[in-house]
């Protein structure tokens, strides 16, 4: 028993749990007897102190800290030996484990987890909205389960399920044995479920969960129930994750690409992480600034955002959506990869204008910076900046624009297989192109005054991030399966589910437009008789697409355990994770590839993207000839 | 002989491609125009954001069509057919001519609809000419109510919960919050502003048609934000200045609103369960059986809530709601105004029926 509670793992965490909840009460009532506060005993100062404290404890518990304990104490380090990388069950993957490959399935399955979870509460959000009046849940839990629904979508699906696919095949698609930090890997992807267990647990915080929207608006979020601090304290654990991850992949992918991997020889994939990446380390301290203010204006009685004490509220609006617009691309722009890959494959051709494709992401993440305050049109704040953030909102058009097009004329003249991950890449260019046009029409700031905080912008914000970011993610977990799992997904059951899925999420967010342009308000729980009509539609509707992801679970749950193992490299694809066998081997390939040319380059008979030959041949991919075969191992 | 597809591009293809466009968008941009989007045009500048509107349909349809008639043919001419599945595309790497197209055409019809967008949006806000003719009108957000305060014909100013506007004349409205924010909304007038604590926001319409709309919150401020929903009516100028010369004699109070002479008997179930247009209707927020109206949580219960308490201690809690809290609720919940939304009879008829279905 001592020895399990010495060893780190889940024995020493949920020990060092309950030292974390004796440590808040100890340091909360310490405190107060030392300023003579009544009574010593506080629920909500402990409760505020423990969401801080015992997270940090359970990670020490886990052993994320040793090896750097050990180094910063003076004591032995213990040498690598690399006998913790891979997978040796299904358990393995409950602990902390440095191999990037473990680290994508635990980002990617436990992402999917949180789908479904964010699902089932969109569900009780229709099947409340199925009517006019109060159906089955009251007015504070309602609130609280349209914030907790958009809360574990944002920060515990789409930002980081991007972060794990990434994880799992942006090293080998450069060629490295792994990530540069493994160690920080792994302490990134455990501070989300700290962050998940946190936003879902605020349920049984006294007063309901945190019920002020994802958005947490001040001053009425500083005024909430304490359910509103599991979101405010939640959110610094996942930003702190996306923060680590982003440091790790800029490292990754500025010093680790292969020999002959120059930045433009790169797959878009990892040139879209690379954008992101940097969004993400300038923007995300933002938002962890904005919830400080809330958590210290509630927790400490400042006055960052009460207007009696010299407090401003607009200003808690700006931070936020200095990061919180910036996170609109931090959720596009790994889609934009996972496409440019799926559709060089599948359409046997090189993805077009390649170069246009990657500097129009980086014109993204410099135009996304300068556009935040598109958010606030009717905010109030002062007027002059709306026409200059209306120019910066419409120009992003034009780099967005510029990808579409090219991934149309990409498909154009090839040879279109599709399947599953087509399908999906097709149904995104067309959903995201409405998005994107609602997205010019939200632009144009007279239209906005009328439509903002209405269900147009529900609608807008779904074409967005389900028609785009959702649809990315299921063609990229469709292509990489095999490569994750070993095994071949059922491609019937995939196109049932994609034909389902584009059918019911048009029949679900489409009717959205109207209502919200008719003037229904978003965030009720209860709207005007005249948009009864919809509404039942739309929650029909909604059940269909909440079904149709069941498909999904059985697919990926069941070719998992027994579907057909796959090949090394069944798609054809040049990039360097299809060169190895899957899934791929412990240190990712035996000899280090050396990269020869561009990584689309369909179209010439055995052109290669790396050569694994011990003496690379010093010429270009256009004249290579197929003298390398891939070396596929098991 | 068959001609392979994919060496060069069909120019029949295109031919079709193009003829399928035109029509799909000249259905779709008719669709877009023929489909009713907003409420009545209630404003002068209702007119110019729905024109707005209207020119942005136009624009958006054809590049929708574009994306999805590329994606058709695309799939209807290239897809992979048996036999072809080791075959490759041509190794096509771009076009720069195609690129700078695709990049200077959106900015260009960017830049038109910003132009346009600006000099409406200039449009909508700018200042009557007379500037002293504007009527204005503060309006005060709080949870979950909206009053409104006028300068009465006196100078004196005057405070109502009704919101009335003469038509035709410029209004220009002050906006406040007293708690969080909230964000004033009429949308047959299309104008929103938020009400921010600590700052006022203002915005200007010149209502254009009388009747009642909607006024709605569509800021997100807490339990009742969903019955935060009042009605602006607007009058004929005269009805309308009678109105506020009425409110400015010292007994007129916010009683005889609406021109009108006194109802009859008072039904205090549908004072309940629906308002009397002016107040926030009771059973949004509060169950009682009687009454029929169901859980809402915003409110205590009534069917428990009433029991054993006076005539005295139920109109106490109707006009000053802050005096008692029940356990369980948070204060500042329910409007404080309804001594002003409502008429002395009609909260006596309120007290008399809800001690009527007090349960024991």
């Amino acid at each position: 028993m001592t020895a399990a509670v010495r060893q780190p793992g889940w024995t020493r965490a949920i020990t060092a749990i309950v030292f974390g909840i004796a440590f808040s009460y100890g340091l909360s009532i310490g405190a107060r007897a030392l300023f003579g506060y009544d009574p010593y005993l506080d629920g909500e100062a402990v409760l505020q102190i423990a969401l801080i404290a015992t997270p940090f404890f359970f990670m020490v518990g886990l052993g994320l800290f040793d090896y750097w304990g050990y180094w910063m104490s003076g004591r032995p380090t213990r040498p690598e030996d690399h006998s913790g990388h891979g997978a040796k069950s299904w358990k393995s993957y409950f602990y902390p484990n440095t191999d990037h490959k473990v680290i994508g399935v635990q980002y990617v399955v436990h992402s999917f987890f949180f789908l479904f979870v964010g699902g089932l509460f969109a569900m009780l959000i229709r099947a409340e909205l199925a009517q006019p009046g109060r159906q089955f849940l009251d007015a504070n839990t309602y609130n609280g389960v349209f914030s907790v629904h958009a809360s574990l979508l944002i920060f515990l699906f789409i930002i980081p399920v991007f972060a794990g696919l990434a994880n799992f095949v942006l090293p080998l698609m450069i060629g490295a044995p792994d990530m540069a930090f493994p160690r920080l890997n792994a302490l990134s992807f455990w501070m989300l479920p700290i962050a998940g267990v946190m936003m879902l647990g605020s349920f049984f915080a006294p007063g309901g969960s945190f019920a002020s929207g994802w958005t947490a608006y001040a001053p009425l979020s500083s005024s909430a129930p304490i359910g509103q601090v599991f979101f405010t304290i939640g959110v610094q654990f996942a930003g702190a994750s996306s923060i680590a991850t982003a440091l790790n992949f800029l490292v990754t992918i500025i010093t680790m690409r292969a020999p002959g991997m120059s930045f433009f020889r790169m797959p878009l994939l990892v040139w879209a992480n690379f954008a992101t990446s940097l969004l993400v380390v300038i923007a995300t301290p933002f938002i962890a600034a904005s919830q400080f203010f809330v958590l210290l204006d509630r927790a400490l009685g400042f006055n960052f955002f009460d207007n009696g004490q010299g407090g401003d509220v607009l200003m808690y609006q700006h931070v936020f959506w200095f990061y919180s617009h910036p996170a609109v691309y931090i959720m596009m722009l790994p889609g934009f990869g996972i496409i440019s890959e799926v559709l060089a494959v599948k359409s046997r051709k090189p993805v077009f204008g390649y170069r246009m494709m990657a500097f129009s992401l980086l014109a993204i993440v410099v135009l996304g910076f300068t556009v935040w305050a598109h958010h606030m049109f009717v905010s109030g704040m002062q007027t002059w900046i709306r026409v200059p953030m209306m120019i910066t909102t419409a120009i992003i058009a034009v780099p967005t624009g510029i990808k579409i097009f090219s991934w149309l004329a990409t498909l154009w003249r090839g040879v279109l297989k599709l399947d599953t991950p087509m399908l999906f890449a097709l149904g995104f260019l067309t959903m995201f192109t409405c998005g994107g046009i609602s997205g010019v029409m939200l632009a144009m700031i007279p239209i906005t005054i009328h439509v903002s905080d209405t269900y147009f912008i529900v609608a807008h914000i779904h074409y967005v991030l389900f028609g785009g970011s959702l649809f990315t993610i299921f063609a990229g977990t469709y292509y990489w399966f095999p490569k994750m799992t070993g095994r071949m997904y059922d491609e019937k059951l995939g196109k049932i589910h994609f034909w389902l899925t584009f059918v019911f999420f048009n029949a679900t967010f489409a009717p959205m437009h109207l209502i919200g342009v008719e003037g229904m308000p978003r965030r009720v729980a209860d709207y005007a008789d005249q948009y009864a009509g919809w509404n039942l539609a739309i929650s029909i509707a909604s059940f269909g697409l909440g079904l149709s992801t069941l498909v999904f679970a059985y697919n990926m749950i069941s070719s998992w355990r027994g579907g057909p193992r796959a090949v090394g490299n069944p798609w054809r694809a040049l990039t360097l994770e299809w060169q190895v066998s899957s899934p791929p081997p412990v240190f990712n390939f035996d000899t280090i590839p050396t990269v020869v040319g561009g990584p689309y380059e369909y179209g010439i008979p055995g052109a290669v993207h790396g050569v694994f030959a011990d003496t690379p041949p010093p010429v270009t991919a256009r004249t290579t000839p197929a003298t390398t075969s891939s070396p596929a191992r098991d | 002989m068959a001609v392979d597809p994919r060496a060069k591009t069909n120019p029949r293809t295109i031919v079709q491609m193009v003829v399928v466009g035109v029509i799909a968008s000249a259905i779709g941009i008719a669709l877009g125009l023929a489909i009713n989007w907003f409420p009545v045009q209630g404003s002068t500048q209702s007119k110019k954001i729905d024109d707005l509107w209207n020119l942005m349909l136009i624009f958006a349809v054809p590049v929708f069509v574009l994306v999805v008639v590329v994606v058709l043919f695309a799939v209807k001419e290239f897809r992979q057919r048996p036999g072809e599945e080791k075959l490759d595309g041509p190794n096509i790497h771009g076009s720069t001519k195609l690129e700078i197209i695709w990049t200077t055409v959106p900015s260009l019809i960017i830049f038109v609809l910003v132009g346009y967008s600006a000099t409406v949006l200039s449009d909508i806000e700018a200042a009557p000419a007379n500037a002293a003719q504007e009527l204005k009108v503060d309006v005060y957000g709080q949870q979950f109510a909206w009053t409104f305060k006028y300068t009465g014909v006196d100078g004196k100013p005057v405070n109502t919960t009704r919101l009335y506007l003469p038509n035709h004349q410029s209004v220009k409205f002050n906006v406040h919050s007293k708690d969080v924010i909230h964000d004033f909304w009429i949308p047959a007038m299309r104008m929103k502003i938020d009400a921010v604590p600590g700052i006022t926001t203002s915005y200007r319409i010149t209502p254009i048609r009388e009747g009642s709309y909607p006024v709605v919150c569509a800021e997100l401020c807490g339990l009742g934000h969903a019955v935060m929903r009042q009605t602006a009516y607007v009058l004929p100028p005269a009805k309308f200045k009678a109105w506020l010369t009425k409110q400015s004699q010292p007994a007129g109070g916010g009683a005889a609103a609406g021109g009108g002479a006194a109802t009859a008997a008072i039904d205090a179930k549908t004072l309940f369960t629906k308002g009397n247009g002016n107040s926030t209707a009771c059973g949004s927020c509060h169950q009682l059986t009687a009454a029929g109206t169901p859980a809402g949580g915003i409110g205590p219960d009534l069917d428990t809530a009433l029991a054993g308490q006076s005539a005295a201690q139920i109109k106490q809690s109707i006009v000053n709601p802050q005096a008692v809290i029940t356990k369980g609720y948070p204060p500042n919940v329910m409007p404080p105004n309804f001594a002003q939304t409502l008429k002395p009879a009609e909260i006596d008829a309120l007290v008399q029926y809800l001690l009527k279905n007090q349960k024991k």
